[in-house]
């Protein structure tokens, strides 16, 4: 950790989560039968849910993942903005007003009404689940990442605090609260990025983002073959190590390691200040050279060079958004790259300098291989990545119940434009945020999640309080809207779909829905504990492409395409749902998990969409033709 | 087992006309986004290319995209409201349902 506890913070943090309890008691008052408690009456108004849309949209996934990606790869991580809002634009267009027209709870009621097939809602329960809780393990690790820093507490307790808050608001009142408190969460979210955003523009442009800014340091050297001499007095080489991008060299000074980027391996050269990470074999890990008390780790990012104008300054003082982005792109950034490699039995994990180009991280290709070192192969997984973002979003689960909760399908539709406006408006900012987080020496190299709330550290003690506690807020309501999506999936659809004959009575349904609620919080709760350190961005990927693949067809071809059979929803939904599940677990990012290497991966790729995605369709329409006299939807 | 209707909803006015209009909106988008992708995954260098005021087109695609999205949804709106309120109107004048 290389940031310290702030009691504010804490005290702000705290404050939310009362208020959060607070309106979840308040409306547990309010909903005791079954329609209040899933989809809060549909009563809520269409403002409202519009902004609580914006709330359950923006998970951490977004307001961490996209900021730190960004912060972190430049334009890529602003790919997935891109991708996450046009989702929208199926949802409005496509699926919004049509389901609220079958005017049921849930996908798979609105399925059961049309074709009364056994099955069929047990097929949707069961892939509305999954892609539930893939979509909850990203939120549990991100809302531990964000508690380490700030409460100074280990990742497990984090989750399990989550899990606990988030457990305790659905089991209590349901739909009704899930939606306020995502309506707060998403206005403040909104809100707050905009002043960050601000005060970005407002410091503008500097190679020395602050007073405390590290100074980074070079050594000269002579290099010749193994020997290394010349050092200045006081160190002492004590060993090299060539990788792909560069010779490292390690030396000691006083008792202190540290590790230096040798600017050629051959005669005079520059050794560059690197940063480390080292386990040594007995286990002890040192942070540049350093037990991790002396905070000897410290934070990066800056401007190597600034142009405006043709004229190189040292800072640009107050911008607008536009040339923001035209100096940095006329600019070159200090970036950090990562090299990991084991010498004389400690594990290195390093970062190098790595002066970038502005107008090389304002166009794609530094995070996606779409350019240099690039196949067909590594094109066709960010296609698939932008077809699933796409295509994911209306399959939602927690994005669907949202069409459940306005009066009318008109306030469906207007709600779902109020969404698009405020997270596209959030999206556009997201840039700013990112870059900002890039550029003011804030980066913890360790953690891409942490890059936006340390970015508004830098602006005040005050800001950083409120952005960590709506951080978190983000966790605890995209939590319990997903928790809420799933308990309804249990209560309405597997346990209708299991017994069939006994029909229950209103209460009954509540009670499973919120046992159902506390059994699901308990599963994200070890499941986020269990993946620790995955990649939060590309988990979250993961669930809209199994969303895409699993719901999307079968939504949209119920609502368009007359001949569809209740064999050919239940095929497709298995299919979309194996086929997305199995390509992921066979793909080159899950296979260290299961101890192969990632090159030796079945599957070459990561993003199973544009595989699984037109499967799912062919086989629904294939299996509806095949079917087409059996089972005849009555609408 | 069906649950019924979650609420009782309003008269949805014109259903047909908005779920054509939404489609065609959707497929201009489509096409948009399509562009996008295909650029950035076939040709990513031309999105450095300078467009305007130091913007390259990376810059202007997306932000084009995203503002393209709100400006989508509010004519669909204002084009669906339209009809809903003729419909209305014609309904009430005409004193009784067709």
């Amino acid at each position: 950790m290389i940031y310290s506890i702030s009691p504010l913070a804490i005290g702000l943090f705290m404050a939310i989560v009362v208020a959060v309890l607070a309106i979840s008691v308040y409306f547990a008052r309010k909903s005791s039968s079954s329609t209040n408690y899933f989809a809060a009456g549909g009563t809520i108004p269409w403002q409202v849910n519009g902004i609580a849309f914006a709330g359950d949209y923006l998970s951490a996934a977004s307001f961490l993942g996209i900021c730190g990606m960004i912060a972190f790869s430049g334009y890529d991580g602003f790919l997935y903005s891109i991708g996450y809002l046009a989702g929208w634009i199926v949802a409005l267009f496509v699926i919004a007003e049509p389901i609220k027209r079958l005017g049921k709870y849930t996908f798979a009621d609105a399925l059961d009404a049309i074709f009364k097939f056994p099955g069929i809602r047990l097929m949707a329960g069961i892939s509305t689940l999954v892609v539930s809780i893939f979509y909850l393990i990203p939120q549990m690790v991100g809302a531990g990442s964000l508690v380490v820093p700030l409460l100074g507490l280990p990742h497990w307790i984090g989750v399990i605090g989550v899990g606990s808050i988030v457990i305790f608001i659905v089991a209590t009142a349901g739909m009704k609260s899930t939606t306020y408190v995502q309506f707060i969460k998403g206005s403040l979210l909104i809100v707050f990025s905009l002043i960050l955003t601000f005060a970005i523009l407002n410091k503008g442009l500097s190679t020395k983002p602050s007073a405390e800014y590290h100074q980074f340091e070079s050594l000269e050297a002579t290099i010749s073959g193994d020997l290394i001499s010349g050092l200045p007095a006081g160190y002492s080489a004590t060993d090299t190590h060539a990788t792909a991008t560069g010779l490292f060299v390690r030396t000691e000074k006083a008792g202190t390691i540290r590790w230096w980027k040798a600017s050629s391996d051959n005669g005079p050269v520059t050794l560059a200040e690197t940063l480390t990470i080292t386990t040594s074999a007995d286990g002890s890990i040192l942070y540049n050279g350093a037990p991790r008390e002396e905070q000897a780790f410290y934070q990066v990012g800056h401007l190597d060079r600034i142009v405006v104008d043709g004229q190189d300054v040292d800072s640009t003082g107050r911008l607008n958004p536009i040339s923001y982005l035209s100096i940095l792109n006329q600019s070159r950034v200090m970036l950090f790259s990562e090299v990991k490699f084991s010498a004389g039995g400690e594990q290195v994990r390093l970062w190098y300098q790595n002066p970038v180009e502005g107008s090389r991280i304002l166009r794609p290709g530094m995070k996606f291989k779409v350019d240099e070192g690039s196949s067909l192969v590594s094109k066709l997984n960010f296609v698939s990545l932008m077809l699933a973002l796409f295509l994911g979003t209306a399959a939602l689960p927690h994005v669907l119940i949202r069409y459940y909760t306005v009066p009318s399908a008109k306030d469906a539709r207007k709600s779902t434009i109020l969404a698009i406006i405020a997270i596209g408006f959030f999206y556009i900012l997201t840039l700013f945020i990112g870059l900002g987080a890039m550029t003011s020496g804030v980066i913890d190299l360790t953690d891409s999640n942490m890059a936006a709330p340390l970015l508004a550290r830098n602006f005040g003690i005050l800001l950083f309080a409120i952005i960590s506690a709506i951080a978190f807020a983000t966790v605890l309501g995209t939590v319990s809207g997903l928790i809420m999506a799933s308990a309804g999936a249990v209560a309405h659809d597997l346990v209708d779909g299991i017994f069939k004959k006994h029909k229950l009575t209103d209460r009954q349904r509540v009670i499973i829905a919120k046992v159902a609620a506390i059994a699901t919080g308990i599963v994200a709760i070890l499941l986020g504990i269990i993946f620790k350190g995955v990649n939060v961005s590309f988990l979250v990927g993961l669930a809209f492409a199994i969303a895409a693949s699993a719901n999307f067809p079968a939504i949209v071809m119920i609502l368009f395409w007359k001949k569809t059979t209740a064999h050919g929803v239940v095929a497709s939904i298995l299919v979309g749902m194996l086929l997305s599940v199995g390509i992921i677990m066979l793909s080159p990012t899950m296979a260290p998990y299961f101890g192969v290497a990632a090159g030796d991966a079945l599957i070459p790729l990561d993003n199973p969409g544009i595989v699984s995605i037109p499967v799912s369709f062919l086989t629904l329409i294939i299996v509806s033709l095949l079917t087409k006299k059996k089972v005849v939807a009555n609408t | 087992m069906d649950h019924g209707p979650n609420i009782t909803t309003g008269k949805d006015y014109a259903p047909e006309y908005k779920s054509r209009l939404g489609l065609r909106l959707f497929l201009v988008y489509s096409i948009l986004y399509a562009g996008f992708i295909i650029i950035n995954a076939f040709i990513p260098r031309l999105m450095a290319f300078i467009l305007f005021a130091g913007l390259n087109l990376a810059v202007v695609y997306g932000f084009g995209l995203i503002i393209t999205a709100i400006v989508l949804g509010l004519i669909y709106n204002h084009l669906c409201t339209k009809k809903e309120q003729q419909m209305q109107a014609a309904e009430s004048a005409g004193g009784q349902k067709p």
